[in-house]
């Protein structure tokens, strides 16, 4: 044996069998120049050896009779280190190590990965951890795949009803509604996850499922709105044009702010009211099913804004602007569709009594106050004084989302 | 100073990629330079002795056909550079595991399967090694060719991997190819490991080289021939393009690969000593 070299015995392994993944472990284990004595009793072992070594930068030689069983000494080249020359650490695999830009020729590599110099540039727009992060999104993310539900088994789809025909149809009204809510929820995150480098993994996690807990919701609601009758409501042109305003908001930040935190903050109050006020146990159910949810993309949304704020000063004034844009683009438009306000009175009121719907009223009042309330109390969380929390809360859509 | 021109042969669509990037990359170190595809090597030999291009990226046998043609013009042409992995390639002739042949003669009267006419690793070499080992093709044994790409002088693996469908097959005794193709077809499943044996193998020879034409002057082939030599296996700009081409490295061109390839084509007929083509229909 010569010395120095590192002994490697192939056994009857040939190389079209994976005799190379021993000897290229073999190799790493020399530096550059250094060698190993190669022994194998695979009768193509010698035209393979050559042929792979060839391949892959390395030296071979027949190794001296008086060496047998050794059949070739391998000298190794020095193009495998060669082609990590220039790799680096995409961040770490810990939350709190991710970087604070991802360069985009880390692309699609796993954080923490070692990302070989010179692969493809994928052209992510976000690329800022704090344009999107919040230390939030490790935790909510888990909550949220922890609650996922099954629209099939969650809700009791076969309990035993039937409501007076005007109180199912103002059901299916609201259930209509809720419809055209829920795929504007669903369309953002998707649209805004696509933006965001795969290098903050746990905002795309979570993005994901909050587009899939929009899928759900549809799908509840539709299936709620047909139970009995097989007809949906109607959808006013004014609601559509409320929620068309908010797919145009193009900056993640700001559209996370109109959607999560005021939209969805709104939706919290109504789902509370549908709960309460819902005349039947499957429209009760998913209420809370999807309240539980929105809770939770009204969370991320505030977590991102106040880790934003807390960095960016200016964003408060894009915030104000962003809902004062909407506001004008919004201003010549109907805002709530009128058969949905009607609805959701009756709905409280439960009969066409006056002094029901007088409750009814009421408590439509009311809900908008508690809307209000919740707005104002986000706003104030995110560092806006009281009275112009007040006003910006008064600037939002009629349309709740 | 103008353009380098380089031929190189389209015998895949990476071609355009790896020369592409090698251009961007020439130029980027002030080399003008550029290129144009042949759809074979033999114009591609022709235009180069011709003075049409400037360089070629030419298979061995271009490369000899290309030094018969030159002499015959009274013009110069010279080696460049090649791939670390151009050199000392060997082919072997291979056999079913459970066939009844010890030997090579044990070939005579059998057929052997090889790749397409021009192919230097799956049929000349192969065929004159076994010429020098005592059988002649054609006469000692039947020769089942497999003409794939003809023009492209085996570049197009799909001949020698017919030769191979051949022999597991049954169509064949043996089947010859170069050694890493042996190696690619046992891992593609074609040649199952342990289903072969190899007969034979060929000494060592060397495969393509970088060709300079008689209108390259000494500097501006010097300076391609520096550029080549100093990419780096450690760059990413060129690592990519390098895999694509199957190489780590350029190495100096050397001379001293090819004489058995000469003597094949001697002995197969396939050019003449000033390199007109006199194999009988062969047609690019």
């Amino acid at each position: 044996m010569t010395p120095g070299a590192v002994p490697l015995d192939l056994a009857g392994l040939g190389f079209e069998q994976g005799a190379h993944l021993l000897l290229r472990r073999a190799l790493e284990r020399v530096p550059p120049g250094g060698r190993v004595a190669v022994r194998g009793t695979d009768p193509a072992l010698p035209a393979h050896l050559a042929a792979w070594c060839r391949h892959e930068g390395h030296t071979v030689r027949p190794a001296p009779p008086g060496e047998a069983p050794v059949r070739a000494h391998v000298r190794r080249g020095d193009a495998a280190p060669a082609r990590w020359a220039g790799a680096e650490r995409a961040g770490g695999p810990e939350p709190g190590r991710a970087a604070g830009r991802a360069p985009l020729h880390w692309g699609l590599a796993a954080r923490g990965a070692l990302v070989e110099a010179g692969g493809p540039v994928v052209p992510f727009t976000l690329t800022e951890r704090d344009q999107v992060w919040t230390d939030l999104a490790p935790r909510l993310y888990r909550q949220a795949a922890a609650a996922q539900w099954d629209p099939l088994t969650a809700v009791p789809w076969e309990a035993d009803f039937t409501l007076p025909d005007e109180v199912e149809a103002a059901v299916v009204q609201v259930m209509t509604y809720l419809v055209e809510n829920e795929q504007a929820a669903l369309v953002i995150p998707a649209r805004l996850l696509v933006q965001v480098h795969p290098h903050f993994r746990e905002v795309l996690q979570l993005l994901a499922v909050q587009a899939a807990d929009e899928a759900r919701h549809v799908e509840v609601f539709t299936r709620r709105a047909l139970l009995k009758d097989g007809r949906m409501g109607t959808s006013s042109a004014g609601g559509r044009a409320s929620l068309a305003s908010l797919l145009t908001e193009p900056e993640f930040s700001l559209a996370s702010f109109l959607l999560s935190v005021l939209g969805e903050g709104s939706f919290l109050a109504l789902l509370s009211f549908l709960e309460r006020h819902a005349p039947d146990p499957v429209t009760r159910r998913i209420s809370r099913l999807v309240h539980q949810d929105e809770a939770r993309h009204v969370a991320f949304g505030m977590g991102h804004l106040e880790h934003r704020a807390g960095v960016d000063p200016r964003l408060r004034g894009r915030l104000r602007a962003a809902v004062e844009r909407r506001h004008d683009a919004l201003a010549g438009t109907a805002g709530l569709n009128r058969d949905v306000s009607d609805a959701l009175v009756l709905l409280a009121a439960g009969s066409w009594e006056p002094a029901a719907i007088a409750r009814g009223w009421h408590a439509v009042q009311r809900l908008q106050a508690e809307m209000d309330q919740g707005r104002r109390h986000r706003l104030t969380r995110l560092g806006f004084p009281d009275d112009e929390a007040a006003a910006l809360s008064a600037l939002h859509t009629r349309n709740f989302m | 100073m103008s353009d380098l021109l380089l031929g190189a042969v389209a015998y895949d669509p990476k071609v355009v990629t790896i020369w592409s990037g090698f251009r961007t990359w020439l130029l980027s170190r002030n080399l003008p330079f550029d290129f144009v595809l042949y759809a074979h090597y033999e114009r591609q030999a022709e235009d180069l002795v011709a003075g049409r291009i400037d360089a070629a990226w030419h298979s061995p046998l271009a490369w000899l056909r290309t030094r018969r043609l030159a002499r015959a013009a009274g013009v110069e042409v010279r080696p460049l550079v090649m791939r670390d992995t151009d050199r000392d390639l060997t082919s072997v002739v291979v056999v079913r595991a459970d066939a009844p042949v010890a030997t090579v003669a044990d070939l005579k009267g059998e057929t052997v399967a090889v790749g397409a006419a021009d192919s230097p690793q799956a049929t000349l070499l192969p065929l004159h090694h076994l010429g020098e080992l005592g059988l002649v093709a054609g006469v000692d044994f039947h020769v089942l060719r497999h003409d794939t790409g003809v023009g492209l002088h085996g570049d197009h693996l799909g001949g020698e991997r017919d030769a191979a469908r051949a022999l597991m097959a049954g169509e064949a005794t043996a089947a010859c190819m170069v050694d890493a193709g042996h190696l690619l077809f046992g891992r593609e499943g074609i040649l199952p490991p342990g289903a072969t044996r190899l007969l034979t193998r060929t000494a060592p020879y060397d495969h393509c080289v970088l060709a300079a034409g008689p209108t390259l002057g000494p500097e501006r082939g010097e300076r391609l021939t520096e550029l080549l030599l100093s990419m780096s296996y450690a760059d990413p700009e060129v690592r990519h393009l390098l895999d694509l081409e199957g190489l780590t490295r350029w190495l100096p061109g050397r001379e001293s690969g090819f004489a058995r390839l000469g003597a094949a084509i001697d002995a197969l007929g396939l050019y003449d000593a000033d390199g007109r083509i006199t194999a009988d229909g062969h047609r690019p």
